[in-house]
């Protein structure tokens, strides 16, 4: 596998796509060349930073309105589009 | 090196039955699809909008038209996923009206040069981000973020961030199942080269 497959298979190795063929071609093509190895370990921690990073957690308070607006906004609806 | 586990999501098996009375005029299940899914619903417009008080109306909005439109949804898709769609319809609607002379587009297919792989890249440090506080951390991750076009960052959050599979996202968004890979792949490479500044062994440097 050259470093241009390698890249083309990278977001389906990533996501657990891949067959067994390709994956193992993959990982052997990973075992020798270094600069592909790194793309693909920072690549992943990318992923799992932004994933475990709680980033635009809503904060209960603004959870808590925002919900009172949308229900009340929705039981207008119900009582007629007139009185919204 | 393994592959990337998926966010743990909520059992959806009672979901249906959520919608069918809500779709009855049962606020109260309505209530519990908008508990189940808000904080979804706000980090995904976060993400797209980078704007705060644009993110809090995208979440009423979006509730609401979901509310209006029940009838319309058949249910041949996961209701998440339907909710998905008309969130981020909503977000960069407001991101068009923010940035209005830029268009904002999902079809926007930016050309990069990453199609070949990253020379001399540098290693990162095992634990990068506890290198950082949590608010720098976020400060960072944020900043980052923001650099990205919004089709790429709105495919990011999607996938990698809620955990929607490729072709619920392909769904979501109306875009094909090739077109989500690429913007995917484009987005990955390029967050990890921006963070690479902040993460790489011996200096990242957080000042630039």
């Amino acid at each position: 596998m050259k470093c241009s497959e390698f890249l083309q298979e990278l977001t389906n190795y990533l996501d657990g796509a891949l067959d067994d063929r390709t994956r193992s071609e993959l990982e052997d093509h990973l075992a020798w060349c270094h600069n592909c190895y790194v793309v693909c370990d920072t690549t992943k921690k990318t992923i799992e930073i932004y994933r475990d990073s709680q980033l635009y957690e809503l904060p209960d308070d603004l959870r808590g309105r925002l919900r009172t607006a949308i229900i009340a906004k929705c039981k207008a609806k119900r009582a007629g589009p007139e009185k919204v | 090196m393994g592959t990337i586990q998926p966010r743990v999501t909520e059992p959806v098996s009672d979901e249906m039955a959520l919608v069918q009375a809500a779709k009855g005029g049962d606020v109260a299940a309505f209530e519990e699809l908008v508990r189940r899914y808000d904080r979804n619903v706000f980090r995904i417009a976060q993400h797209i909008t980078q704007n705060r008080e644009d993110a809090e109306d995208v979440v009423q909005d979006a509730f609401l038209k979901a509310y209006e439109n029940l009838k319309q949804f058949q249910g041949q898709s996961k209701f998440y996923t339907w909710l998905v769609r008309i969130a981020v319809n909503e977000a960069l609607m407001k991101l068009r009206r923010r940035r209005p002379e830029r268009m904002v587009s999902l079809d926007e297919d930016v050309k990069t040069e990453d199609d070949s792989v990253p020379r001399e890249v540098a290693d990162w440090s095992p634990n990068p981000e506890q290198q950082y506080s949590q608010a720098e951390l976020h400060e960072i991750l944020s900043k980052t973020i923001q650099g990205l076009p919004p089709s790429f960052r709105t495919v990011f959050v999607l996938r990698d961030v809620e955990g929607l599979s490729t072709e619920e996202a392909a769904e979501a968004l109306d875009l094909s199942i090739p077109a989500v890979k690429s913007r995917l792949l484009r987005a990955r490479l390029q967050l990890r080269e921006r963070l690479s500044r902040y993460f790489q062994k011996n200096g990242g440097d957080a000042t630039k």
